[in-house]
Formats: C-alpha cells, sequence, structure tokens
C-alpha cells in the first residue's frame, strides 16, 4: 500500500518538524510515501461554507486516487475533516455529483473508494505493535507520558472510524511500544482549544491549561499528541502566552513522531526536537541516559 | 538636438518617479506592530546596511543570486520550462537591444571601432534579440490565456506592460522594414556618403539598390548599368551597411508593405516612425517606475535584500515596512502562488478573487500605502486574508522573492484593527439578541445561499432537532460551558440553542456565543442519546450567520454597540482561574 503524505497548511512553516519526524520513522520502517501538491483540507473553512470545505478535502482525495494512494495524514484535524467530507459524499448523491462538476475541471473524480488514514492508525494497524518495537533501540523504559488525543479523528464516531470515541486506547497502546508508560489522565479526550486561538483567546487559553494541569495532576513527564493544532496548542501557544511562567511550561509537548523516532534512535536533524519551542528534550535524555 | 533635449528631460523624468516611488516605501504602514520610518533613519541605516553587507562575507551570497536568480533565473526554472524560456528571452532581448541598440553611442561604439547599426552582425542580432523578445511575448500570452481559464490572471498592469513592449518592438521594425524602401534615406545617405558624383552614377547605384536593397524608387532608375551601380556601392556604401537579408524579419515585412511603398516614401513614414520609436521609448522610460517595467528594478533588488539579510524563522519574520513596500513593488503578477495556493479551490464555491494571493497582493498593497478603501471592497479583502491558511507554499515559490507569509500575516492585523476581522471577531460586536433585531430591522428577505453549488443547512430541516428532548446531556459534556471561572460563561448553551431551532427562533441563535465560541469537539454530538448532530448545527449556524449577519452589520448605528470582551484578562485572574 503506498501513501499520499498529507502535510497540511501549518506544517510547512509552523511545524516543519512534524513532516521531518514522520518521513523519517516511516523510512525505518520502510514506507513509501508519495508527495502530491495537496491544497488545503478544507477544516478551517468549515465554520465559513461547508460546501467549500467538501469540495477542499474532496479534491485532495481525488488527488490521491489519481495516483492510487492512500491519504496519510498527521493532523487528527485534517484527518477528521477529510472523513467527513468523505462520510458525507459517499451518502449524499447530490452533493457528490456537485462536487464532482466542479472536479471535472482538472479531470478529477471522487470515488467512494479512496482511504484516508491518520498515521496512528497506520502505524497501529498497517504496521503492528510487534514491528514497530523491534525497530526500538533506546527504549523510553520509566517514561510518563499523557497522550492527548485530539477530537476531530475520535469523534463523530461512526464517521471517522478511528477507534472507540468514549474509550480509545491506541494512542497509549503506541506510547506503551516506546518503552513509556501511558498514564491514564482526566480530559485525555478533550479540547486543546486551539480551535478558539486568535478566536477567543481567553477561552482557548483556558482550555489549554485544564488539559495541561490534569496531565502534570497525573504525574506526566511529557504531554504527546499526533495532532498539528494540539501540538501547536501545547507547544507554540503555550511558549508564547505562559499563564504561570514556569510551573505551567511543565510538562512539555512532544510529537508522537519525534517521540517514537527518538526511541527508534534516530538523529536530531530529524526529530527537529530542538524545534520544539518548549524544551522536552531534557525530559527524553533524563530516561535515556543509564 | 530635439532628441537629446526630450531624451535628459525623460530621464529627469524617470528618476523623479524613481525617488516618488522609492519616497512612498517609507510611508508604508502595515500590521499593528510597525510604524513608519523616518527619512533620515531610512536612508541612514539603509547606507548602513549595505556598507556593512559590502565588507561582510554575505557579499558572496549576493554575487551568487545575481548569477543563479537574477542572470540565470532559476527560481523560474522552478516554475516550468517555458515560462522561464519565455522570460529568458524576453529579458535578455530587451536588455541586449537596450545595450546594443539603444545605447549604441555609448557602448556598442565603444566595444567595437567600426560599430554601424548597418552593418552586420549588428544589422542581424538587432532582427535577433527583437524576435527574443516577441517569441517571449508570444509564448507568455499564451501561458496568461492558459491560465486565464483557471483564474484571473492578467490586470491592467500586465497589460499596459504588454502593450508598451508590443508598441516598441513594433514600431522599431517597422521603422526599419520601411527604411529598408524608403527612397529619402537612400537620398540622405547618397548625399552624406557618396558627395556630388555625377547623375549616371547615381542612377547605376540606384539600379543596384533597387535590386539588392529593396529600395523603391517614384521615378524608376534610367539606367541598367548594374556592374557600375555594384562598383559604386563597393566604394562608398559596403564598408557602412551590410545587405538587408540579415535583417530577417524586416526585411520580410518589409517586401509585404511594398505595395504601400511609394505612399508611405511621399509621405515620410521613416521619419514620423522614428519619431514614434522613440516618442514610445521615452514614455516607456518617464512610466518605468510607475507600471510593471519597474519590476527590473525592484525584483533584483527584492532577491539581493533577501540574500544579504534573510528572513528570520518562524514565527518572527522581519517587519520593516518599507522593505515589505519594495516587495510588494517586486510582484510581477506572474500567478505562479495562486498556482499553488492552498486554498484557491475555495474559490470555486466562495467567488472572491482576494482568496488568491496573487490579486489579494494588490488590496494588500493599497492598504498599506494608506488608500482609501470602499468598505465592499475591505469586506472581500478580510474575506480573501482570512481564508488564507499560512501554507507558506506562496512564499516558497514566489520566483521575485517576496515574504508574502509575512504580508499575509501583517495585512491580517491591519485589517483585524480597521475592524474587518474574520467572522469570529466581528461577530462580537453585538449580543444575539441586537443581532436578531437587526435581522428583523433588515428590509429585505436575504437568500440564504448564492452559492451556485448547493450548500447543504442541517439546520434548516426540522428532522435534524425536532427529536431533542432537552435532556441536557449536550450541555453537561461541554468544554465550553464549563470553562467557566473567571471567564464570561456562554450566552446560551448547546441545549438552549437546539430548543430556539425547534421554536423556529433560529435568528436568536445566530449571533450567539454559544455557536462562535464552540470548539467543534463534537463531544455534545457524542454524547446525544437522541443522536442529534449538535456540533454540525452549531458548524451550520456559524455558516448561515456569516452569510447574513455580514449583510446586516453595516446598517445604521441606531443599535448601540456593547462589546463584549475579547483581550485576555489580566494575568491575575488567568492565575486565579487555575
Amino acid at each position: 500500500m503506498k501513501y499520499a503524505f498529507f502535510a497540511g497548511c501549518k506544517i510547512p512553516y509552523y511545524l516543519p518538524q512534524a513532516e521531518t519526524a514522520t518521513r523519517a520513522v516511516l523510512r525505518v520502517l520502510n514506507v513509501e510515501l508519495e508527495n502530491l501538491e495537496f491544497n488545503c483540507c478544507g477544516y478551517p473553512v468549515r465554520h465559513q461554507n461547508e460546501t467549500a470545505a467538501i469540495l477542499s478535502a474532496a479534491r485532495n482525495m481525488a488527488l490521491a486516487r489519481q495516483k492510487n494512494c492512500a491519504v496519510l495524514t498527521v493532523c487528527k484535524c485534517c484527518f477528521g475533516q477529510l472523513k467527513f467530507a468523505a462520510h458525507w459524499l459517499a451518502k449524499d448523491q447530490e452533493l457528490r455529483d456537485t462536487i464532482n462538476s466542479l472536479l471535472a475541471a482538472e479531470n478529477l473524480v471522487w470515488e467512494k473508494e479512496i482511504e484516508i488514514k491518520h498515521l496512528l492508525s497506520v502505524l497501529f494497524h498497517d504496521m503492528g505493535p510487534d514491528r514497530l518495537r523491534a525497530c526500538v533501540q533506546r527504549p523510553l523504559y520509566g517514561l510518563r507520558v499523557a497522550a492527548s488525543y485530539g477530537c476531530h479523528a475520535l469523534r463523530p464516531g461512526h464517521v471517522v472510524r478511528f477507534d472507540n470515541p468514549m474509550t480509545p486506547t491506541i494512542f497509549e497502546n503506541l506510547v506503551a511500544v516506546t518503552g513509556a508508560e501511558a498514564v491514564d489522565w482526566q480530559r485525555r479526550l478533550e479540547c486543546c482549544g486551539h480551535p478558539l486561538f486568535e478566536k477567543n483567546n481567553p477561552l482557548s487559553l483556558h482550555l489549554l491549561d485544564n488539559k495541561i494541569q490534569a496531565a502534570r495532576q497525573a504525574g506526566a513527564h511529557l504531554i504527546t499528541t499526533a495532532c498539528t493544532y494540539c501540538q501547536l496548542q501545547f507547544d507554540n501557544v503555550r511558549h508564547r502566552h505562559p499563564s504561570d511562567q514556569n510551573i505551567n511550561l511543565n510538562p512539555p509537548a512532544v510529537l508522537f513522531s519525534q517521540l517514537l523516532g527518538f526511541s527508534f534512535g534516530l538523529e536530531e536533524k530529524d526529530l527537529g526536537l530542538t524545534k520544539n519551542a518548549i524544551d522536552c528534550q531534557k525530559e527524553l535524555e533524563k530516561v535515556t541516559k543509564v | 538636438m530635439v532628441l537629446t533635449l526630450s531624451f535628459y528631460i525623460s530621464l529627469a523624468l524617470f528618476f523623479l518617479g524613481l525617488l516618488v516611488r522609492m519616497i512612498g516605501w517609507l510611508r508604508v504602514e502595515i500590521g499593528t506592530e510597525t510604524g513608519r520610518i523616518g527619512l533620515f533613519t531610512a536612508v541612514f541605516s539603509s547606507l548602513k546596511a549595505v556598507l556593512l553587507t559590502l565588507l561582510s562575507p554575505r557579499i558572496f551570497k549576493i554575487m551568487a543570486v545575481l548569477i543563479t536568480e537574477i542572470g540565470l533565473q532559476l527560481p523560474l526554472l522552478k516554475n516550468g520550462f517555458l515560462r522561464w524560456l519565455a522570460h529568458m528571452c524576453m529579458f535578455y532581448g530587451f536588455l541586449l537591444l537596450v545595450l546594443m541598440h539603444a545605447l549604441d553611442e555609448t557602448v556598442t561604439a565603444a566595444l567595437f571601432q567600426d560599430y554601424a547599426a548597418t552593418l552586420n552582425p549588428f544589422l542581424f542580432l538587432r532582427n535577433l534579440f527583437g524576435a527574443m523578445v516577441l517569441l517571449g511575448m508570444a509564448l507568455a500570452c499564451l501561458n496568461r490565456i492558459g491560465r486565464g481559464r483557471k483564474f484571473k490572471a492578467t490586470n491592467t498592469n500586465d497589460l499596459v506592460l504588454m502593450i508598451l513592449l508590443g508598441l516598441i518592438l513594433f514600431s522599431g521594425f517597422l521603422l526599419e522594414s520601411v527604411k529598408i524602401f524608403s527612397e529619402p534615406a537612400f537620398d540622405r545617405m547618397a548625399a552624406d556618403y557618396m558627395g556630388a558624383e555625377d547623375e549616371d552614377d547615381l542612377e547605376a547605384l540606384k539600379v543596384y539598390w533597387s535590386r539588392e536593397f529593396h529600395v523603391v524608387f517614384a521615378q524608376p532608375p534610367g539606367s541598367d548599368d548594374l556592374e557600375t551601380g555594384r562598383n559604386l556601392h563597393m566604394e562608398n556604401c559596403a564598408a557602412c551597411h551590410s545587405r538587408p537579408e540579415a535583417a530577417f524579419l524586416s526585411l520580410p515585412l518589409s517586401d509585404r508593405l511594398r505595395p504601400l511603398a511609394l505612399w508611405l516614401n511621399r509621405s515620410q513614414a521613416d521619419l514620423w516612425l522614428w519619431y514614434f520609436h522613440f516618442g514610445v521609448c521615452f514614455l516607456a522610460m518617464i512610466l518605468l517606475p510607475f507600471t510593471k517595467f519597474f519590476h527590473f528594478i525592484s525584483v533584483p533588488l527584492s532577491l539581493m535584500l533577501r540574500a544579504a539579510d534573510p528572513p528570520a524563522p518562524a514565527p518572527m519574520p522581519h517587519k520593516n515596512p518599507a522593505r515589505l513596500a519594495l516587495e510588494m513593488d517586486a510582484c510581477t503578477h506572474c500567478g505562479v502562488c495562486s498556482e499553488h495556493c492552498s486554498v484557491a479551490p475555495i474559490r470555486r464555491i466562495i467567488p472572491n478573487d482576494h482568496i488568491l494571493p496573487s490579486e489579494k497582493l494588490t488590496g494588500v498593497k493599497k492598504l498599506a500605502h494608506g488608500k482609501r478603501l470602499d468598505p465592499d471592497v475591505l469586506e472581500s479583502l478580510s474575506q480573501g486574508s482570512f481564508i488564507c491558511t499560512e501554507c507558506y507554499r506562496c512564499t516558497q515559490r514566489c520566483p521575485s522573492g517576496l515574504s508574502l507569509q509575512t504580508l499575509w500575516q501583517l495585512s491580517k492585523q491591519t485589517l483585524a484593527a480597521k475592524d474587518f476581522p474574520e467572522p469570529h471577531g466581528w461577530v462580537r460586536q453585538y449580543a444575539a439578541d441586537q443581532w436578531a433585531d437587526r435581522l428583523e430591522q433588515s428590509p429585505a428577505d436575504h437568500p440564504l445561499c448564492e452559492d451556485f453549488a448547493r450548500h447543504r443547512h442541517v439546520s434548516e430541516s426540522p428532522e435534524t432537532f425536532s427529536a431533542c428532548i432537552q435532556c441536557s446531556i449536550c450541555t453537561n459534556v461541554c468544554p465550553v460551558v464549563s470553562a467557566g471561572n473567571g471567564l464570561t460563561p456562554p450566552d446560551m448553551t448547546p441545549q438552549q440553542v437546539m430548543n430556539l431551532l425547534r421554536l423556529n427562533l433560529k435568528d436568536l441563535a445566530l449571533g450567539s456565543r454559544m455557536v462562535w465560541d464552540c470548539v467543534t469537539c463534537y463531544l455534545c454530538q457524542e454524547h446525544c442519546p437522541q443522536g442529534i448532530r449538535v456540533t454540525d448545527i452549531l458548524y451550520d449556524l456559524r455558516n448561515i450567520a456569516t452569510r447574513r449577519l455580514q449583510q446586516v452589520r453595516q446598517l445604521g448605528p441606531e443599535t448601540p454597540k456593547t462589546a463584549l470582551p475579547v483581550a485576555s484578562p489580566p494575568a491575575a485572574v488567568r492565575k486565579n482561574a487555575l
């Protein structure tokens, strides 16, 4: 199975380490990635115009279909939006016709069979924990990690079909592969607050604080994310808008691709850990320095 | 004399225009954190920067840019071979025409001792360079027509440049063609270079020139002594005049015009075409600072500046407004950004040209230069600007090296400060009931959807919410409702919004905080025991509100503004909240 790497809009400028780390991890696992010039998934414009959002998503899927690839996203919001569009395109003939008539100008067509996969699903279901475990060279024993799910991959459950929307386990299982301990924490399924960032900052930052506090209370050394927006919120936004200078910068956030890559023994140039605004390396080094 | 005088006047006007344009850079304001720079500071700091750069190793980087990006134009090659070929043809064709032909007395004559415009290889090269520009222009036009089908590819600036360039080229070729068969030109040259010879010799030369050099005489030459003619030609003319065949474009054109030759010769076409050709060239020179010709100066400057002082990495880009102003002037409206724009497909549903970076830049430039823009233009610019996701692709692709990403970040700030933020911002202008009042006052009943594509409004059909039993589970799981302490709680709960729909009071919900502060986490929808698509409905209400509230937003100021808190609460409050 070939995957087309879907970076989304924020990664190239705001979170380049998400791309380099993902590519490096997948290289270790011998996964071939196709590079297509995708457009925006449509998630940001859905507030204004759902049809425009669905067209955006459909165009991406149609591009991947042309190359006979599955779409691989590393962002829960891109994933959710593509899944949302696919769900309604499959269900609603009239919508499908409208969208396909717009895509026809570029000789593109949306078809039901296009697969959308999140990085976590690819790692867990397509690769399998055993294959991942075999690649771990630097097990992270003793590291307590809070896995933050990201709303749009989990819900609406019957649309995205990612994991059980109420009691998911995929992320914790993947964290366990690295040797780290996935802590049980409140609010692991809640919103990071980023959808309201720069729209209603007090509320956005409040939701962020709630999550951080919950992770800290559970004794996590790190929060791990598998979503562009969650990571931006937990790292860049928190760094720029610290609510309580010191305490709230703990625990730092790390992308799961970085965490897994670190356990694979990959190098900094791939992982881009120094690109994270809040230092997460010290926590990783603590457990690997024996 | 007239020529020299008009040349110097044009040159002076050109420099004046340049100065006006550059001073304009200092008046640019973009973003909320930048201020204007004073003239003295600007001049002083630029001189300092230039001096420091010249003395630093960065000079090598600039030289590399000069060769690869300006000389070989590699950034264009990255965007397609034909585009690169077209531009190389136009750039080098025109540049060489200016150097070899327009400035022949200063440049070419200094380099080549026996230079004469009518001598090969100069005669041939003039045609070659002209042909290069024509080829480039043809390719560029084809490219623009091709792209025109996808989006608005050509604006007035592009047309003006094409027309000016076309006129220069066309008048040049026409002038040369007319000169080829011109009897007055022959007479002038014969008088200048052959001296007072006898009539027979002149007739013999005429025969030779009419047969071999395509000159058309009103009175066919009386002699047919070709041999004498050739000898006279070799003696007097050949040293400075090559055969016209070298003018491989002008000669065929001249032959086509031959039926009109007598009339053209009589009306001294070679003279007035000459004036026209010079006139257009001078006009182009005067207009250079104010037309797309300016990119001849601004693009190399922008590229070299980028090499000398590369923009800082995210999220702190450079914010020198004068530099951004220069960069905006280096936009050639080539459309590469729009071809690769991540949100460009959205324009097929929301028909707003400002979604495309190449079109948005025109508006942003006016905004930055403090030009007055109509509210509907600002609205459209704001919509396009906030649809941009800052994916960085335009910036990476731009062949002129513009810091587009920075420009978009800053222009959004400016638009928000001018009261044209994204919908989430301006919806706060009024409370939910005030919006409902405005909708009631609104004179016309606005159609919900003007999109040519059908919009699926879930909130429109009762099946989506009629099953609601007001159990309030949605409200109980909502993180926005429970955020509470220290923050203003939303004006209504999700369950109340569902109830408003059931009561057919949707307008009361459109501007509500609950609708606009929803984080779309889907907890409500996932937990709803009745299977109601609560989050999808809230999304849909925002879709409807964006259109309908926008229309009543600019209604008269009779409703008092009650600004809701937008800014962050003081640190103490946030601390308590933890």
